[in-house]
């Protein structure tokens, strides 16, 4: 993988911040863009702006196919069966939400159980506690091991035959664990329950294969795949889909109106209420090209080499502390001891170093650290061997300026 | 590669507070005020306890979790509104969202002390709301206060 000529295509980058050149590793919260999404968007806007699957005019039908389009490419970007189990979203946060409403609200009842992780997104936590109230349902907890990595016996443990969600990311935002969640849905469905995946952080980082990991559903958004913000997907198997009701309703997504009663357009429109953000649909399908070119392989070795560097040079500063288990993707997250993940961040960003700091909307993982907050570096396509070593260096003139005035 | 413009930030005495902070604690008296406020943004955290009497206020201490700027930010002001009016805390507290925002906020008869330190946040929006938290939660106080009257 030729990093200098990908890091050609992402304009951001050549830029200087606070007087030092741009090292940014905060791509877990959000990935910068390549040129050719933003150029797809740009064209979409200049040449066949139009609503789609309404009208009969000729900039309709091409907005229209290019939606389409975009959701063929996901379709085979995470290998579904089809295009009727990819739905767009606004976000990974709204396909589990929708997962939440429209299946665990309707079909869970008092004495059933939802299991998840300590480990979860707020996204992939907050949906579940709210449905469980709702239902009268239990949320249960598998818990984790001390390097952050769950054990399949305590899955095994966990999930009963009183389970019928078991949601779990595939990788997690904040240790970079990447959890078993093929074998967790093979525990799953074994029990009956159905297997819910956040792939916020996983689609962007490597080869997804729905139909292999066997899941029910798998959530992620577009922006942080270097597509734009505003979009995102709920894959869910057809048989599950046709059984939920839409999680929104309006325009667009229906079969037959009358005064009292409606009836919804077939999948997977039926949970497509309103205009859909076509040109961010078609920004993601760009991204998708750009990313399958380089190979979702080839990217996911990339970004394990710089970990590895990274932990390898991050462990030699003394007084840092990083969490998580050795083996992960690109993201590191640690405190400088004595310093608050704040300033380390504010200190950093003095020298030009984007990183992450606070609770990376995963509170009860930071109870489980017992620390307040974190600072998390995060990398990817575009990251290099001498942003790691800006970061070390960064990190060692934090500590001095700290030491000196602590 | 060097620090261009950070201990405009981290100036000595914020980072004395920060180090050894004023007024931490609780009050355990009859008749104290508490409030605890986060920020969800970050997760920063303060908790303030505070006897206000005729008005006044005789006493102010915090427990807090946080960063540099946040947590000194609470054991200025803590120093800094000891013997205030209500009023003159809920005043203050105004003139100091504007300093931190890089607005005028220089009033005679307004002794702001050490917190005048603070004013390079304004270079640092990010983190802004670090150091108004004590202060917003010494609002919500004063609010609560007032809607339990």
């Amino acid at each position: 993988m030729d990093v200098k000529a990908v890091r050609k295509h992402f304009p951001i980058l050549d830029q200087k911040v606070n007087g030092h050149p741009l090292v940014y590793l905060d791509s877990a919260a959000t990935s910068q863009k390549p040129d050719v999404v933003i150029e797809a968007m740009d064209s979409y806007y200049r040449k066949i702006n139009a609503n789609i699957h309404r009208g009969v005019h000729t900039l309709g039908s091409l907005a229209t196919d290019a939606y389409e389009e975009a959701r063929e490419k996901v379709r085979r970007f995470i290998n579904a069966g089809s295009t009727e189990e990819v739905i767009f979203t606004r976000g990974t946060t709204t396909s589990l939400n929708t997962v939440a409403y429209s299946y665990a609200r309707a079909f869970l009842k008092e004495g059933d159980e939802i299991v998840i992780t300590p480990m979860e997104h707020h996204a992939n936590l907050i949906p579940w506690q709210q449905a469980a109230k709702a239902t009268g349902a239990t949320l249960k907890y598998i818990p984790l091991q001390k390097d952050g990595t769950i054990d399949l016996e305590d899955v095994r443990k966990t999930v009963t035959e009183r389970t019928k969600i078991v949601a779990m990311a595939h990788v997690s935002n904040v240790l970079g664990t990447i959890n078993p969640v093929k074998e967790v849905a093979a525990i799953a469905h074994e029990k009956g329950a159905v297997m819910v995946v956040d792939g916020a952080q996983s689609a962007p980082h490597m080869k997804v294969d729905v139909r292999a990991l066997d899941v029910d559903f798998y959530a992620f958004s577009s922006h942080k795949m270097i597509g734009p913000t505003g979009i995102g997907v709920l894959y869910g198997k057809k048989a599950l889909l046709e059984k939920m009701e839409p999680f929104e309703t309006g325009g667009e997504m229906i079969d037959v109106v009358d005064l009292y009663e409606s009836t919804w357009k077939q999948l997977p429109w039926k949970f497509e209420a309103g205009t859909m953000p076509i040109a961010e649909a078609i920004g993601l399908a760009a991204a998708i090209d750009f990313l399958e070119q380089i190979g979702l392989e080839a990217i996911h070795d990339h970004e394990i080499r710089l970990a590895n560097y990274a932990l390898e040079r991050l462990s030699a500063i003394d007084g840092l502390e990083i969490y998580g288990p050795r083996k992960r993707v690109g993201l590191i997250t640690f405190n400088l001891k004595g310093v608050h993940a704040h300033d380390v961040a504010t200190a950093l960003d003095n020298l030009g170093i984007a990183v992450r700091a606070g609770h990376h909307c995963a509170q009860p993982l930071m109870k489980w650290l017992c620390v307040p907050a974190t600072a998390r570096a995060s990398f990817y396509v575009y990251n290099t061997e001498e942003d790691v070593d800006r970061l070390y260096e960064g990190l060692l003139k934090t500590k001095e300026f700290f030491a000196d005035v602590l | 590669m060097s620090f261009s413009q950070l201990d405009q930030l981290y100036r000595r005495v914020i980072m004395d507070h920060y180090k050894n902070p004023r007024n931490k604690g609780t009050i355990d008296a009859d008749g104290k005020l508490t409030v605890n406020m986060n920020n969800p943004t970050c997760g920063d955290r303060v908790e303030l306890h505070m006897i206000v009497e005729d008005n006044k206020i005789k006493d102010a201490k915090f427990l807090g979790e946080g960063c540099s700027i946040s947590l000194s930010s609470a054991s200025m002001m803590t120093e800094a509104i000891k013997g205030l009016t209500v009023e003159e805390a809920l005043h203050m507290s105004e003139l100091f969202s504007r300093m931190v925002q890089g607005k005028d906020y220089h009033e005679e008869g307004v002794d702001f002390g050490d917190i005048g330190a603070l004013q390079g946040v304004a270079k640092f929006p990010a983190r802004i709301k670090c150091a108004t938290l004590p202060w917003k939660a010494m609002e919500k106080l004063f609010l609560n206060e007032r809607n339990a009257d």
